[in-house]
């Protein structure tokens, strides 16, 4: 989460070269990597950066509009928002990349099995994954997070187990490209173990499609999480989260719009920034595959 | 062509009956007693072994599975605990509500999304095109709950131009009733017409480094009509499927937009499900959209098949 560059792990030198100078001038890549990097940066350095508490109660300064000493001004309980969007970039960080690399353990290995070894079990895993995918991804989220109860532990297990059929899907076509390659058939021929095959020349060769849905998927988790916090089933109050922050502001829209505007473009900004970075990342990685 | 299309059905009942069973289990992942619940205050032995038995959770899993999939084909989804009106007629009387919007949004997204598409692959590599693709990320990335509280700012607040909540049937006052829906379908309809700006305008790229286009040109054709009669007719097949799934992302976004709007409609009723811990509605209503979705992909392939020449007569 701290480097979105160093996770380009692409197994032929000079294809990296290729990719990373595609990569490095695609200036809207550039744009959302930069952008990601702030909101890791703020997430990081949130105790230096915040100034205030973002739990403390103030009941002389409720729904002060920007000034000075409120930057972002403050909330119904008069706490600074400035504060709590800082430290909500944490959730909303955290949220995204954990619920993905969930998403990422429950599905890429299914996809492997179900791809390498086909058959019965791939029957299975398959008719699974559409059962899956006949729940749309957020309803699917919503209510695995509302039979769970309402945590940021537990939204973040709905988010990825939700996303999860998007990978068992990606990466068994991925396998099924690659299985049939004359380097797989070789070093089978040479008396590799399906084990060896798939961790080191299967993988490592779908890894770019895997990096560049995950990259993508990041932001819909964002946007999931800032969901299920609007809708009370994120990370608990008082600890701030942006969505959450935004289902308080919606009922102080006229009197204190503030905070509805502002939690809003943390996410906006955020999500945006991922997207970018998975355009670029899919043109310099996975050129094939165009939407 | 009938075979392939009954194939596609069958291959659909697995899917349903797996769906059904993760539907079910839904409740089973739910800590705590449901009869421990159900009883309050009363923790008479008798009363929590009588409930028991009236809901079958003595019986083994693969039994009440069974029961419950009997009582549901039977259009019996239970009974909402808070309400305690059966969870079908909710249903019912809540999905029109949605539909209605989910139809204004489809209209809105294809009257933006496809032109868009279209333009940018035309104009491939122009300035107009990044701006399109620009256009159609922000509306990827833009949260709907917060679009939908920021045009009730500016549109209903500041202008003062339309309600910014409530929903009036078009059987009580059509107009009023474009009014209340108009500002969350423009919601629903961002995010959907970004996705389908971006596959038109892959699938018009596609079609359009195709030879017929050349012969097309070769032969004369004005551009007009190699983008819009040769291009276009061969791109659209795939855009129309994903118009079908992307019904089921319009679901998913009435659940926050019909929240933020106030709209007594599907979403609502899954929220104020959730939020009342009332799970049969949950249940219910998840059952529902699945099965739903499930038809319209059906449909969608059946259709496929059914225009597509070269599936038509196979």
């Amino acid at each position: 989460m701290t480097s979105s560059f160093s996770v380009i792990p692409v197994p032929a030198p000079r294809r990296r070269n290729r990719s990373w100078a595609k990569f490095r001038h695609n200036r809207s890549a550039m744009l959302g990597a930069v952008i990601i990097l702030f909101f890791v940066a703020v997430a990081i350095c949130a105790p230096w950066i915040a100034g205030q508490d973002p739990l403390k109660v103030g009941f002389t300064a409720i729904r002060k509009a920007p000034s000075a000493l409120h930057w972002f001004g403050t909330d119904e309980l008069g706490r600074d928002l400035f504060s709590r969007m800082v430290y909500g970039a944490r959730a909303s960080l955290l949220a995204g990349t954990v619920s993905v690399l969930i998403a990422l353990a429950v599905g890429v290995p299914l996809g492997l099995i179900s791809g390498y070894f086909g058959g019965l079990l791939d029957g299975c895993i398959s008719r699974v994954t559409e059962a899956l995918f006949s729940i749309p991804f957020l309803i699917l989220a919503i209510a695995l997070a509302a039979f769970l109860g309402p945590s940021l532990t537990n939204a973040m297990i709905a988010i990825g187990v939700s996303a999860s059929p998007l990978f068992i899907r990606l990466a068994r076509g991925q396998v099924l490209a690659v299985r049939r390659e004359d380097y797989v058939q070789s070093t089978r021929s040479l008396g590799a173990s399906d084990l060896r095959i798939i961790l080191r020349h299967v993988l490592p060769n779908i890894m770019p499609a895997l990096i560049v849905q995950a990259t993508i998927q990041i932001a819909v988790a964002i946007i999931a999480e800032a969901s299920l916090s609007f809708l009370g089933l994120g990370l608990q109050p008082p600890e701030p989260s942006w969505g959450s922050m935004l289902n308080t502001g919606k009922n102080f829209m006229t009197q204190a719009p503030w905070m509805s505007i502002l939690p809003g473009c943390a996410i906006f900004l955020v999500v945006f920034g991922f997207n970018l970075l998975g355009d670029g990342l899919r043109d310099a990685l996975d050129p094939r595959q165009e939407d | 062509m009938f075979r392939l299309i009954l194939r596609r059905i069958v291959v659909a009942i697995p899917t349903l009956i797996l769906v059904s069973m993760m539907i079910f289990s839904l409740q089973k992942i739910l800590p705590g007693d449901p009869v421990l619940a159900m009883a309050g205050e009363e923790r008479d032995p008798a009363v929590l072994e009588f409930l028991r038995e009236k809901y079958r959770l003595n019986d083994p899993l693969p039994q009440q599975y069974l029961a419950w999939v009997r009582e549901v084909a039977q259009g019996n989804l239970g009974i909402s605990l808070r309400t305690e009106i059966p969870v079908t007629i909710l249903i019912a009387q809540k999905l029109p509500v949605t539909i209605q919007l989910a139809s204004m949004a489809i209209v809105f997204s294809v009257l933006i999304g496809i032109p868009l598409g279209i333009l940018a692959a035309v104009r491939k590599g122009t300035r107009s095109e990044f701006g399109i693709n620009l256009f159609a990320l922000s509306g990827m990335s833009i949260p709907n709950f917060w679009l939908g509280i920021l045009l009730i700012m500016l549109v209903s607040v500041h202008w003062r131009l339309l309600p910014a909540s409530g929903f009036v049937p078009p059987t009580q006052d059509f107009w009023l009733s474009m009014k209340t829906s108009l500002l969350p379908a423009i919601v629903l309809a961002t995010a959907i017409s970004a996705y389908l700006l971006r596959h038109t305008r892959s699938a018009m790229l596609e079609a359009l480094r195709a030879d017929y286009i050349r012969t097309a040109r070769a032969k004369g054709a004005p551009e007009w009509s190699v983008i819009l009669r040769h291009a276009l007719r061969n791109a659209l097949m795939p855009i129309v499927t994903l118009v079908t799934i992307l019904f089921g992302e319009l679901l998913a976004g009435a659940v926050l937009t019909e929240q933020i709007f106030g709209i007594p409609g599907f979403g609502k009723l899954l929220v104020d499900a959730v939020f009342n811990r009332d799970y049969a509605v949950v249940q219910g209503v998840v059952l529902c959209i699945a099965v739903g979705f499930i038809a319209l992909t059906l449909l969608a392939d059946v259709l496929y098949i059914l225009v597509n020449p070269r599936l038509r007569n196979a």
